[in-house]
């Protein structure tokens, strides 16, 4: 072996401790590259091709009833490949695992079974056939949530009659990847399925023979889709169309997007974070070993060796920490990476998980990865190995130290302690490096403060949501809207405590060129259970006229208080009107639209409708509610709070907290690799005086107390900063995130820069600690003897 | 008397130091630096009286196959206010035995007492305490703070101490009064060693322990920096140890202890001590 290559893995075993941390922090940068990259490949691959093979529409819409002899001519819209017509109807269910009804979403399978669109994709058993008995395909996570097999029987409220529906097989389908029942605000496994039907069935319990109430439309490549969703209305009004629309604000594949979006965030983020910092580790590590190798290097240069071998040497060195770090770095992405996929397998549907291997972002990685480090190592070898040998094998100039304040300045202070003045003065001799430090450390802050926020954000809009603003316990959605009489029915139930009526109509809001199609709620002016907050969480009140609409739809229809927008109504006598917006209010859960109900029934020209009734619920009658309602002909879907809420939380914590829980690790890594080097670093430089001084009588505690005061100077002046650059990311990240179904409350709590700061604060703590056993070990006899 | 001004007891000096110290030992039977943490307990002495004495002191280096005995049973004793000075060629045990009664190491048999404190056997933070209370140090490197300007090392070790000196009064015995504010890298060699002893002194040591403390420097500045010991030995009536393999500076001493092969070889008085500014090499 090469005497520089057996001098240079000596080094690497003397250095090991620096050496891994170092590593560590490279490890963190390519794991988050492999973990945000791979998983993001693996879901938009898996997505892709599913879309592909199972033919994923591109334009989608509701209407009320329409005949099949339509279909000719939205076929022939400019621009559209096909056309696919199904029906498509909610239904109650009673399952024994429940106490609480669920709902079911019943699609049609056409005739042949030849599905044009949306194909479904049989993971078991066998496609329903028609005959007298209900046979339905079961999706499949909400089959595996109930335990449901081929042959399982399950009793639906269909259209008022209570059948029996037989499970042939379980299903997935490419628009429900992502299954929600309407109304709701995460994927209720258990409380919400899809169930496929042969259409001849669907039709006649809906008497919809010959007709249809659900399209999907795939467009050409290249085609317009304004233009095709423009014809598309024109077509579909008459027959109660409540306005297509494309793929971006189909609920699954929006969800789905959201996720992919964070995802690429993450992986641009990140990475560059933790390499940065990593370039800076082996900058300050590689100058220190040079610093103290001076003399060894002028040796070899008067032995012959060149100026670049010596340099190659110290790349050659931070190769291998780059190395070490990529290997650990891939280990720990695919390892997490896997895990993570297998955790969105769970909340997605999606027949095969394809796990992206590309080889590029591997070699992209390490390359980053060798890049960073080298570009960290440049400086620092390349100084030393062009010094004339003769020069190098002098011991440097000594450093240059100077006082920090004038003499008149100096004197309004009461005079500083030695040791402090020590350690001030050596923080400002290598001011980059200080800042390096500071950076690094604050760095971490930074990315603790942009993730752990995430998680007060999502309790705030848990507590705005179902302590504040919808503290309903339950919610009743008619099957279709009902005379003000039926809200009386509602409040005879047992258990009912209070029932608030609401109207619900599909509308189109517009202003300038903009519109937007969602549901106005229609609400009483006085409300005990769902209310109207703003943002700061005041209740607003409905005014008698007007509209009050959410921020993320003033936002995009760029309106505020007192302008007017233009409301087309979608259904009944499809109304216009221009209405004034009487206020915004908060809404992170998308766009919605607030009007007095009766202001409402008077725009519809209608008199006393409603779609359905908040209601709050007796806990001690809720199981005879329940079983009763499980029979109730005549309800449409029952969306329960306390069951809403569970399964926020729990997707929450599952989806949440697993990446919280990696990125304060991380976190972790940064603040103890950037904290033990500097603190190695600054006891190689120091340890002669540090030794000196323990001759001069100060104890271990104080003399290790220089050190850590130094590590404490920058962990502290980090965390100010890191907040800041925290909350600029909670910022960026509320930015990036909003769409219009979701946006995040930019809630940063004191809280979260506590926790932020006690994870970094410890973490530097036990690197400060490891290093300041070795305080114990100075040699006092040695330091004595020797000349620096 | 017409004599030279030193002569040789090496050869019963240690019998009798030993047998001394093996009674006074016995008389006091105290564990050891009992005391030691309350400077109060350990009153000055006056001039004359014994200040540290080692009997059987040994030291042996455990270097795995290889034992290396660096320190053979050595007796010494040194009155308070003496100024001596051991001389000895690399490799005789001088430095070892100024680390043992420096509180710098500990021995592996035989005992060393600083008044009626026990070194030996004591444990690292009452050796600390000894330092910090007792002893001064000068070294060949001088071992200066770099980052600290002459007056702030001085200071350094006042603020520990229970009843220093100003830094600006130990830099004027020193002869450094006017370059107080200088960083160590702006000091010659000479200056900087006598920073050194001015950060020595200051804390009014009962014992002063010098290695080599001209080592790295020329006659000249060598001289002044022995000028500066010997003042403050004249002034404060700080006991002296000055380790030199320079045969030159012996003049200047009461006593010179000559140190070979791990052991002391002799000792010899000086009847008439020189000044220092009398000798040169």
């Amino acid at each position: 072996m090469h005497a520089l290559h057996l001098k240079l893995l000596r080094e690497m075993r003397r250095l090991w401790p620096q050496i891994l941390a170092i590593a560590l922090v490279m490890a963190a940068g390519v794991a988050t590259l492999v973990i945000g990259v791979g998983t993001y490949q693996s879901l938009a691959q898996t997505r892709s091709a599913y879309y592909e093979s199972h033919r994923f529409a591109d334009i989608f819409a509701t209407v009320t009833r329409a005949p099949r002899s339509l279909l000719t001519q939205i076929a022939a819209i400019d621009g559209v490949l096909e056309v696919d017509a199904r029906i498509a109807k909610h239904a109650l269910m009673d399952l024994e695992t429940m106490t609480a009804p669920a709902s079911a979403l019943l699609v049609s399978i056409p005739r042949q079974g030849d599905v044009a669109l949306n194909r479904i994709y049989l993971r078991s058993g066998r496609l329903p056939e028609v005959g007298n008995t209900f046979e339905a395909v079961a999706s499949e996570v909400f089959a595996d949530a109930n335990g449901i097999r081929e042959g399982s029987r399950l009793k639906l409220v269909i259209n008022g009659a209570l059948r029996e529906v037989t499970i042939t097989g379980i299903a997935l389908s490419p628009d429900y990847i992502y299954a929600m029942a309407p109304g709701e605000v995460m994927p209720n496994e258990g409380g919400f399925g899809v169930l496929w039907v042969p259409e001849r069935n669907l039709a006649a319990a809906y008497d919809l023979a010959g007709a249809f109430n659900s399209l999907s439309i795939k467009l050409l490549p290249g085609a317009s889709e304004a233009a095709a969703i423009e014809r598309l209305d024109r077509l579909l009004e008459a027959y109660g169309g409540q306005g297509a629309y494309g793929r971006e604000r189909q609920t699954s594949h929006a969800y789905l997007d959201t996720e992919l979006t964070q995802l690429r965030a993450m992986s641009q983020v990140l990475p560059p974070i933790f390499l940065l910092v990593a370039a800076f580790l082996v900058n300050m590590t590689l100058t220190r070993l040079i610093a103290l190798e001076r003399e060894q290097i002028g040796l070899l240069k008067a032995l012959g060796y060149s100026s670049w071998a010596i340099a190659w040497h110290y790349i050659e060195f931070v190769l291998l920490i780059a190395i070490l770090g990529t290997v650990i770095g891939f280990a720990l992405g695919i390892w997490a990476g896997n895990q993570l996929a297998l955790l969105y397998a769970r909340f997605y549907s999606f027949p095969i998980l394809i796990f992206s291997r590309d080889p590029a972002l591997y070699v992209i990685a390490a390359f980053v990865t060798v890049a960073a480090a080298v570009a960290g190592a440049v400086r620092a070898a390349s100084t030393a190995a062009w010094l004339p040998p003769a020069v190098a094998m002098l011991p440097p100039a000594p450093p240059h130290y100077r006082r920090l304040l004038k003499a008149d300045i100096r004197r309004l202070f009461p005079e500083p302690r030695q040791t402090s003045v020590m350690v001030a003065r050596h923080l400002l001799h290598w001011p980059w490096r200080t800042v390096g430090g500071v950076l690094g450390a604050a760095s971490s802050v930074a990315i603790l403060v942009g993730s752990l926020w995430t998680v007060g954000a999502m309790e705030f809009m848990i507590d705005y949501t179902f302590n504040k603003s919808d503290r309903q316990d339950a919610t009743l959605n008619f099957v279709a809207p009902k005379p003000l009489s039926a809200l009386y029915e509602v409040a005879r139930l047992p258990g009912i405590l209070v029932a608030e009526p609401f109207r619900v109509v599909g509308a189109e809001i517009g202003s300038g060129h903009v519109t937007r199609r969602l549901a106005i709620s229609g609400r009483l002016p006085e409300t005990r259970l769902t209310r109207l907050l703003d943002a700061s969480s005041a209740t607003v009140a409905l005014p008698d006229s007007g509209l009050l609409i959410t921020r993320p739809l003033a936002e995009v229809l760029n309106v505020g208080r007192g302008e007017t927008v233009e409301v087309k109504l979608l259904e009944g006598r499809r109304n216009t009107a221009l209405l004034p917006v009487a206020g915004v209010i908060e809404g992170y859960l998308g766009m919605a639209a607030y009007m007095d109900i009766n202001a409402l029934g008077t725009l519809m020209g209608e008199s006393d409708l409603i779609s359905g009734a908040a209601v709050s619920i007796d806990p001690a009658s809720q199981d005879k509610l329940f079983s009763l309602l499980k029979e109730s002909p005549s309800l449409g879907h029952l969306s329960l709070r306390s069951a809403a809420l569970e399964r926020f939380r729990e997707t929450m914590a599952q989806n949440l907290f697993v990446m919280v829980g990696v990125l304060v690790a991380l976190a972790g890594v940064i603040a103890f690799g950037i904290v033990y080097n500097f603190a190695r670093i600054s006891l190689s430089e120091q340890g002669r005086e540090m030794a000196s001084l323990r001759v001069l009588g100060f104890r271990k505690g104080e003399v290790a107390g220089l050190l850590l005061a130094e590590i404490g100077v920058v962990v502290l002046l980090a965390q100010p900063l890191g907040w800041l650059l925290g909350y600029g990311l909670a910022i960026a990240m509320v930015k990036g995130f909003s769409s219009e179904l979701f946006s995040m409350p930019l809630v940063v709590g004191p809280e979260v820069y506590a926790y932020s700061s006690l994870v970094v604060v410890a973490s530097a703590l036990i690197a400060g600690l490891v290093v300041v056993r070795r305080v114990d070990r100075l040699d006092m006899i040695a330091v004595l003897k020797t000349r620096e | 008397m017409g004599q030279p001004s030193w002569c040789s007891e090496a050869t019963s000096y240690g019998r009798v130091a030993r047998r001394l110290t093996r009674i006074k030992a016995a008389d006091t039977r105290l564990s050891p630096l009992s005391g030691m943490l309350d400077r109060s307990a350990a009153p000055s002495v006056a001039k004359g009286e014994p200040l540290l004495r080692t009997s059987g002191l040994s030291k042996t280096y455990d270097m795995g196959e290889l034992k290396v005995v660096a320190l053979n049973q050595v007796d010494f004793s040194a009155n308070a206010g003496e100024f001596i000075v051991i001389l000895g060629p690399s490799g005789s045990g001088k430095s070892t035995f100024l680390n043992l009664i420096g509180g710098l190491d500990t021995a592996t048999s035989g005992e060393a007492w600083f008044q009626d404190h026990q070194l030996t056997g004591a444990r690292e933070a009452a050796l600390t305490r000894y330092r910090r209370d007792h002893v001064g140090f000068v070294f060949q490197f001088y071992n200066l703070v770099p980052s600290l300007t002459a007056r702030e090392n001085v200071r350094l070790v006042t603020e520990i101490a229970r009843n220093p000196m100003r830094p600006e009064e130990a830099l004027d015995m020193v002869g450094l009064g006017t370059r107080m504010d200088h960083f160590p890298a702006q000091l010659s060699g000479g200056e900087q060693q006598r920073v050194a002893i001015a950060r020595a002194i200051a804390k009014r040591p009962d014992l002063l322990l010098c290695d080599e403390p001209t080592g790295a420097l020329d006659s000249k500045t060598g001289v002044v920096v022995l000028e500066a010991l010997t003042r403050v030995n004249a002034e404060l009536g700080t006991t002296t140890l000055v380790i030199t393999h320079n045969v030159a500076i012996r003049a200047i001493a009461d006593r010179v202890v000559n140190f070979a092969d791990g052991g002391i070889a002799s000792i010899q008085v000086n009847a008439q001590r020189m000044s220092a500014s009398s000798v040169g090499w």
